[in-house]
């Protein structure tokens, strides 16, 4: 098969034209807006048989798009960091409403200070949406995980949003070679979608999204969503095998680089992760057995995948490239949580780094695995570390002289 | 009135626009499609008005729901409606509304779903969505010429939450949020919003005001509009009886009184056209609409406000005065 050079965001394209929606409710954000016009084009020129339309804001854009899944049709929509918050009233809204339609979020720094380059503070402020959240590292995992994401959604026993996330710039922007899989091919890993639960038909009226009163049936609505989430991790690796089985790539819920005899891991999510991977193979070269785990499968969280990889482990590192303003690394938290009642569990270091899109550096990772192995040394676990490098600290002196603040 | 069977010009299409089918009472359609049994409040003026509407709109008909009291009248696992159902959230239902029709001609279009399953989409907000935290999503629907109803039932404040002040609470009116008190004896100082001009000003084909009071004037605008794809708005003028401070077998008389008094102009516009379908012979004085309800009772006690009561009667005044001269087919 023939690959093509394709930015992140075209990929993500791709993977919506192949999963042949019917229904692309859009509006445009910095780094996500390549996506959409791509579509667009795609369905002027008739290479897609699909309803384009432009919203008036992300928060009609969900509502249309979730409206539109409630009747029916197969959905997608894009997003990124602030419209995604601005809309954000109605994740919450259309994952209640059981709709499986696929989104894909742009990952961007929030406002304020405004920007344009990534973190991870938008995806993960969905995280508790009952979004399904699938975190890509390469163009070609943006657009196998689109596929799989539709199938995900709309099994039975998940019927759930999706969102699967790219980093802005990073990866919206970057060529990678990328193999498009064929229609027919995907057509069987993904046929038509006609739902049996949500639908509006004159033939069978039927209220939905309608109000409880109390918390007998809201807490019964809720529980259903979480269940059906967990659920999804066994839906999920079925999807994964099957995919493997028809187009020969293998996504699973995380991805591990050099994990067999590994004593150190970074955790890590994203296109950042290859920053990551780099820094584990010169750690190797220099012989210390580092690792890497790249999430990937955010919601539902593989508690026991995480869980299964840390046994026996000297020292785990997460890497947040996200803030949680005075707690720090939300991911952190997480792995910290499904660690915390093994017999054996390795020691914890935290570090903040890549907000806004800001580098990562070779002596940076360098320091993050030092300070790993000198953690089994002294048995001393540091506190949870913000990077900034010392050029970083000196660039920012520069300006904030310029800016008469100095 | 206009007449029967008047031609109407729109960007080269040329409608013959059907005038009044029902003459009475007695020709209403029979049908109910919003049942008994709601916990809406006793002498619901929206409440009646939305009966009214979905006979003429029928049963195949899909509601699309903002935040707002109306919201409550379907709670899990009941509906009083023969009609499908969605709750959006506060802002966005015209935007709900654009999924669904787009949905429906795409399911339609690709043979998954039958012409005869087709639904009408029917925008159901308050006033507090309509004029205020919707207006952006509202504004979107006109603009994209999204074939739809929308119903906005006016109780004139964010009635849900207890009565607080809205964009469609009225000059002087008591509310949880403009109460009385030492420096303040006369309730909101702002005035309503226009919606209708507000919406009129996209030149949407079809809008209308309407009230409970007067059903042969509601449903024969609901048929007319039906005769016109795009927008078709609706506000209604809706008496909350706990919020307006009035017993609830009061609402319709208040509803006659808003229009006998010209506080509440019954008209319609088509593609931006006014004309006013129901105007008074003799005006009334404002004061006998103002002074049956809680919400301006101030005006009249402990003393008089003699001012703002003919600040009042001057803008309804100014209303009609520049409304019946500027449109000329005005003839009763």
């Amino acid at each position: 098969m023939i690959k093509e050079m394709l930015t992140g965001n075209a990929s993500a394209a791709w993977g919506v034209r192949l999963a042949e929606v019917d229904y692309v409710p859009a509006y445009p954000v910095t780094p996500q807006t390549e996506i959409i016009e791509t579509l667009a084009r795609w369905i002027c020129d008739g290479l897609m048989d699909a309803k384009f339309i432009t919203m008036d804001s992300e928060h009609s854009m969900i509502t249309a798009a979730g409206a539109a899944s409630a009747t029916g049709a197969r959905v997608f929509t894009a997003s990124s960091s602030q419209g995604l918050l601005y809309g954000f009233e109605m994740l919450y809204t259309v994952a209640g409403w059981r709709v499986p339609l696929v989104m894909v979020n742009v990952s961007r720094g929030l406002s304020s200070p405004i920007t344009l380059e990534p973190d991870h503070n938008d995806i993960l402020a969905a995280r508790d949406s009952g979004f399904l959240q699938v975190h890509c590292e390469t163009c070609q995992e943006v657009l196998d995980s689109i596929l799989m994401a539709y199938r995900l959604a709309e099994d039975e026993q998940v019927l759930l949003p999706v969102i699967v996330n790219l980093d802005g710039f990073y990866l919206s922007f970057t060529r990678e070679p990328v193999e498009v899989p064929d229609l027919e091919e995907v057509r069987r890993f993904l046929p038509t979608y006609r739902p049996r639960h949500a639908f509006f038909k004159a033939s069978q009226p039927m209220a939905q999204g309608v109000a409880v009163l109390g918390g007998l049936g809201y807490s019964y609505f809720k529980y259903q969503m979480h269940l059906a989430c967990t659920r999804a991790l066994e839906v999920y690796k079925d999807v994964s095998l099957e995919f493997e089985k028809t187009f020969g790539r293998k996504h699973g819920t995380y991805e591990g680089y050099m994990l067999d005899d590994a004593e150190y891991i970074l955790v890590m999510t994203n296109s950042f992760s290859t920053l990551g991977k780099a820094a584990v193979k010169r750690a190797r070269g220099k012989g210390v057995k580092a690792g890497l785990l790249r999430l990937r499968l955010l919601r539902p969280f593989p508690e026991m995948d995480i869980r299964n990889i840390m046994r026996g482990r000297k020292v785990v590192t997460v890497i947040d490239q996200n803030i949680s303003i005075g707690k720090g690394g939300i991911l952190h938290s997480e792995i910290a949580s499904c660690l915390c009642n093994e017999e054996k569990k390795p020691l914890l270091l935290s570090f903040i780094g890549g907000l806004g899109g800001k580098n990562i550096s070779p002596g940076e990772f360098e320091f993050m695995i030092d300070s790993m192995v000198r953690a089994v040394e002294t048995g001393e676990v540091t506190t949870q570390k913000l990077l900034y490098t010392e050029m970083e600290w000196k660039e920012m002196e520069r300006l904030k002289r310029i800016a008469g603040k100095g | 009135m206009e007449r029967n069977g008047k031609t109407k010009k729109n960007s080269g299409e040329r409608i013959k626009i059907m005038e009044a089918p029902i003459k009475s009472i007695k020709d209403l359609p029979l049908e109910e499609n919003l049942l008994p049994g709601t916990p809406a409040c006793a002498g619901c003026g929206g409440l009646l008005s939305l009966r009214h509407c979905l006979k003429t709109l029928g049963r195949n008909t899909v509601i699309v729901n903002a935040a707002s009291c109306f919201t409550l009248l379907a709670i899990y696992p009941f509906t009083p409606f023969k009609n499908s159902w969605l709750y959006t959230a506060m802002a966005c239902a015209p935007a709900g509304a654009q999924g669904i029709r787009d949905a429906l001609d795409i399911l339609i279009r690709k043979g998954r779903l039958d012409t005869e399953e087709d639904l009408k989409v029917v925008v159901l907000t308050g006033d507090g969505a309509a004029y205020d935290m919707g207006l952006s999503s509202t504004s979107g629907a006109i603009h994209r010429n999204l074939d739809f109803y929308y119903i906005c039932y006016d109780n004139e404040a964010y009635g849900n939450t207890g009565f607080q002040w809205s964009g469609a609470t009225p000059f002087a009116s008591r509310t949880g949020t403009t109460p009385l008190g030492r420096l303040s004896k006369t309730g909101t100082a702002l005035h309503k919003k226009d919606l209708f001009e507000i919406w009129r000003s996209q030149k949407p084909p079809y809008l209308a005001t309407i009230l409970p009071a007067h059903p042969v004037d509601l449903a024969n605008k609901f048929k007319k509009a039906e005769q016109f794809k795009g927008p078709k708005l609706f506000i209604t003028f809706s008496p909350c009886p706990p919020g307006w401070g009035m017993d609830p077998s009061f609402s319709i008389k208040l509803a006659k009184l808003a229009v006998n008094t010209g506080i509440w102009p019954l008209k319609e516009a088509v593609y931006g056209d006014v004309v006013h379908t129901v105007v008074p012979k003799k005006f009334e004085p404002v004061e006998d609409y103002l002074k049956e309800q809680g919400r301006f009772k101030h005006l009249f006690k402990p003393e008089r406000q003699e001012e703002t009561i003919k600040k009042i009667q001057d803008m309804v005044d100014n209303y009609w005065r520049i409304y019946l001269s500027a449109f000329t087919g005005n003839k009763m």
